[in-house]
């Protein structure tokens, strides 16, 4: 290691005390990762957590620096799958949405989103796939932590009223089509917050056709 | 090695002569001549085929040392917590009745974690529904609930069993949204709990659970806020 000594502490995270210190020319094992932690084993057999960037300061075998890759900004705007959890509104109604992502470049990405849309008189379960395309925003300062990107699909829904409307509605299973557009806004190492606006036009089986506003926010990683 | 190249030179002949296309013909010879310098290790000084214009200037020094391939074995990451859990659900109106599901959590850093369960009881007669003999549920009397939640471990510690042993643990508190079904509807669900885990070791955990699982309903015919208390204890793996 670089450093003199490397402090190991007695659990993953920065208040566990300070129990052992390995010293510089000593060799450690590594155990596993969980969050920002690293377990090892001292040559003594002796357990401990080391925190990243001490880690980091610590030589290979080959007597290179330990590379701790991590996520950042750059994989932002630059990574194949993502996965996210939205929550917000749905023609008025509660929507609770899961969504998952893969990249084929830096611009285009295919979506799959699944949401419970509860309602006072109704329940929906949608499940849509559609494109997305990202704007890729200039390398400054906050601007990059940005992406905005619109986006446009097509899906199925299941619409269920509840049983005090039972004799006034229908389940029914109908097709819909959206628009969107949102901004996702990088958070740190693999997360970030997104929002999401989509308008929807439901082919009812009726004459007319129904239109629905959807507004949704929440919180995502991609790997 | 003066007769190999004599061969070599020969089928090289034989080859261009076979060859109707000249250039395809020294295309050929060069394309042999490259596995057969591998043959002699040191640069063999001037080159004694003069006719060959390909073999171009020998580097003064070989580099001896040969470039390692070095690859970082992968750290195991275990930041995903899978289990389940069984206790007790209080469902407002409906007496307190066992109940069990499963959790899969993700760490996002020591403090902050992601949360998913999913749950569900059978739901007992309640006083009014045995003594007036009807059924309030509409024959749906499984009870089953979702949340998505966020988490954070407020106190972090150490536990001490004996003299000798130490766990990792922490008290922690979780906000979330899910549905929950019920006598035929789902409702948006607001669900705020406090927990307790302790790492029996590396990979291993035991949880205590208090979750508040809160919607409005209306089953009774009275639109008012449901609190349905359930509490339980959970074994979970790392991952």
């Amino acid at each position: 290691m670089v450093e003199p000594f490397l402090e190991l502490h007695t659990g993953p995270g920065r208040g566990y005390p300070v129990t052992q210190v390995v010293e510089r020319g000593e060799t450690v094992a590594i155990i596993m990762r969980r969050t920002e932690w690293f377990e090892v084993t001292t040559e003594g057999g002796v357990k401990g957590w080391v925190y990243r960037s001490d880690m980091a300061r610590t030589l290979e075998g080959t007597g290179e620096l330990l590379p701790v890759p991590d996520p950042s900004l750059i994989d932002f705007t630059n990574h194949d799958w993502e996965f996210g959890l939205e929550v917000g509104d749905f023609g008025g109604a509660n929507a609770i949405s899961a969504m998952t992502g893969y990249s084929f470049n830096e611009s285009l990405a295919a979506e799959m989103h699944l949401s419970h849309i509860l309602g006072r008189q109704t329940n929906q379960y949608l499940a849509d796939v559609g494109l997305v395309h990202s704007i890729v925003m200039p390398d400054v300062r906050i601007v990059r932590r940005f992406t905005p990107f619109v986006g446009l699909g097509t899906g199925v829904l299941r619409l269920e009223p509840k049983q005090r409307f039972a004799q006034q509605l229908d389940s029914r299973t109908e097709q819909y089509a959206y628009v969107g557009a949102g901004v996702k806004f990088y958070l740190t190492r693999q997360f970030f917050m997104r929002a999401d606006y989509r308008w929807h036009v439901v082919f009812t089986h009726r004459n007319e056709n129904q239109e629905v506003e959807e507004w949704k926010a929440g919180f995502a990683f991609f790997f | 090695m003066e007769s190999r190249i004599r061969v070599f030179l020969l089928a090289a002949g034989a080859a261009a002569t076979l060859a109707v296309a000249a250039p395809s013909g020294a295309q050929a010879a060069q394309a042999v001549e490259a596995p057969a310098s591998t043959d002699t290790p040191a640069p063999a000084g001037p080159s004694q085929d003069g006719d060959s214009d390909s073999v171009s200037q020998p580097p003064v020094i070989e580099p001896e040392v040969e470039r390692r391939k070095v690859k970082v074995p992968k750290i195991k990451r275990s930041d995903f917590e899978i289990g389940g859990f069984a206790g007790v659900i209080n469902v407002e109106d409906f007496n307190a009745n066992p109940s069990y599901g499963v959790r899969l959590a993700y760490h996002i850093s020591e403090d902050f974690f992601t949360e998913a369960t999913v749950g569900q009881t059978t739901v007992g007669r309640n006083a009014a529904e045995l003594f007036f003999n009807f059924d309030l549920a509409r024959g749906e009397r499984q009870f089953t609930y979702y949340d998505l939640s966020f988490g954070y471990n407020i106190l972090p510690g150490e536990v001490f069993v004996g003299r000798r042993r130490a766990f990792n643990s922490a008290l922690y508190t979780t906000v979330g949204v899910g549905g929950t079904r019920f006598a035929g509807d789902d409702e948006f669900t607001f669900v705020l709990g406090v927990g307790y885990r302790a790492l029996i070791n590396d990979w291993l955990a035991l949880h205590l659970d208090l979750r508040d699982h809160a919607y409005r309903s209306t089953l009774l015919g009275l639109d008012k806020v449901a609190h349905n208390l359930d509490a339980n204890i959970g074994l979970t793996v790392f991952f």
